[in-house]
């Protein structure tokens, strides 16, 4: 029990900063338009260049692909693809990939790989034996401590993390996540009722799902039947539609 | 004979057929695939990711890492599969237009991959390539402060052309064939990569620079619209 209660509070933090954006789009109202880079987004001197746009002259150029924004003055891009760039208090499930005296090397799908020591795990381990907490292989739930240049630092002291017991893991696309759990959490609770399963979503986009044969599958269909489709509009209507008639 | 009609009837200075499309490759972090008339490119890109050898690591940048293939059925005689001179070349240059528009401070310690496939080829292959690439680039979220976009000029005979063909890549009569691939940025026009296979006297070569601004500026838009979203398929119902 104690379990699936921590779960649902993961996915609470998620939804929180999901509504976040949303309430921020709402606000502005402003509609995105989706750019590729080298192209002018704005003209004028009134804007100020944002996450990945430069000023050339009197323009805003794009330097990604994604949507661009604006907000007030400030003209930023939104990406829509791209490997994770791992950022502090990140929630993420990673797997273990080695294991060494002093904690865990973790991938977590972005560019470097992560380190879980030994003295961020909640409870006492063994230092004679620590694969006995988690071996190579086996899912965490983890948060990101700090990003330093090269390496990353997890931990596993916050409330619902730990190891991943059974299950399997799927990946998404890291910026497809929001679409994935739903303005406060619709999304991912549909889906969890609809085929009785459990889900955690990792802010990476690594996916752990654990139930019967069935609803995993079923699960699964769902989740990439959002990734494919995640700008179309009305999408928990098509989800439910799916989940219904399958 | 001389020279004074395409042989597939083109315009001289108009393009081959494009097709254009991206996220061809669902493994991938991005792809894309540029078609003009029978040449046909894929091109998949991934990473950044961390680079191996680590003595190959550069703490201020990273790097860029082409690799250019063409497979075994993409000519009538069998292509021996794996790198070749040519094909050694051909990745050099593209890496280097690439890099040239990449911004990849952002990325230090790390790698991309990006992986060229020539499916089909009929002159031009690698001006097919790059423009794949440079969709997939953009298209994996690499940050990069311009496209790069590539077309091949000739001067078949004493006229300049856009986008070459193989049957007039291998025109021998008059001045014989010139074959010049031209690689340039999308806002400024910069060129980033230029061969030269033939001759061409000075004066011609200012010509065909402007052919290769204006061809390019045309290629470029096919590349924004799949970028956008587009599946672009001008040869669609032909055979």
């Amino acid at each position: 029990m104690n379990e699936e209660e921590n779960k649902e509070e993961i996915i609470n933090n998620e939804t929180t900063e999901e509504s976040d954006n949303k309430s921020n789009e709402s606000s502005s109202n402003k509609e995105r338009k989706m750019v590729v880079p080298g192209e002018t987004i704005v003209q004028g001197d009134d804007y100020l260049p944002g996450d990945f746009t430069i000023k050339n002259k009197d323009e805003i150029v794009s330097q990604r692909y994604g949507l661009a924004e604006i907000n007030d003055r400030i003209v930023k891009i939104i990406p829509i693809s791209g490997v994770f760039e791992p950022r502090r208090s990140n929630n993420i499930i990673g797997r273990i990939t080695d294991i060494n005296f002093s904690g865990w090397s973790v991938e977590i799908g972005g560019p470097v790989s992560a380190f879980l020591p030994l003295s961020e795990c909640p409870r006492f381990i063994n230092k004679n034996n620590i694969e006995e907490f988690a071996t190579i292989g086996d899912a965490i739930n983890a948060k990101i401590w700090s990003v330093k240049r090269g390496s990353i630092d997890l931990t596993l002291k916050s409330r619902g993390l730990g190891v991943l017991e059974g299950g399997r893991l799927i990946k998404i696309t890291s910026h497809k996540v929001p679409r994935v759990i739903g303005r406060e959490g619709s999304m991912i609770n549909l889906i969890k009722d609809e085929t009785q399963t459990e889900i955690t979503v990792g802010q990476n986009g690594f996916i752990w799902l654990n139930g019967s044969a069935e609803g995993e599958r079923k699960a699964e269909e769902a989740i990439m039947l959002i990734e494919t489709e995640a700008s179309s509009e009305g999408l928990t209507d098509k989800v439910e539609d799916f989940l219904k008639n399958e | 004979m001389t020279y004074t009609k395409r042989p597939d009837g083109r315009e001289m200075h108009e393009l081959r057929p494009i097709r254009a499309e991206v996220g061809i490759i669902p493994n991938a972090d991005g792809s894309a695939l540029f078609a003009s008339g029978k040449t046909v490119a894929i091109a998949a890109v991934y990473g950044p990711k961390i680079l191996h050898p680590a003595s190959m690591r550069n703490p201020e940048k990273g790097i860029i890492r082409c690799e250019y293939n063409m497979l075994p059925f993409s000519v009538s005689e069998r292509a021996r599969p794996g790198p070749s001179r040519r094909s050694k070349e051909i990745s050099k240059v593209t890496s280097n237009a690439l890099s040239s528009v990449v911004d990849l401070s952002r990325f230090p310690n790390s790698v991309v991959d990006v992986q060229i496939m020539i499916l089909q080829a009929d002159a031009g292959t690698r001006c097919a390539g790059i423009n794949a690439a440079s969709m997939a680039l953009a298209h994996a979220g690499i940050v990069m402060n311009e496209l790069v976009t590539s077309v091949s000029i000739g001067k078949i005979d004493d006229k300049i052309v856009a986008d070459i063909t193989k049957e007039e890549e291998d025109w021998e009569e008059g001045e014989g064939p010139t074959d010049i691939p031209f690689t340039m940025t999308s806002r400024k026009n910069d060129i980033v990569h230029l061969q030269l296979d033939g001759n061409i006297p000075t004066s011609r070569f200012k010509e065909s620079i402007d052919a290769s601004v204006k061809a390019c500026n045309k290629i470029l838009d096919y590349q924004i619209r799949a970028l956008k979203g587009e599946k672009i398929n001008e040869n669609e119902g032909k055979k």
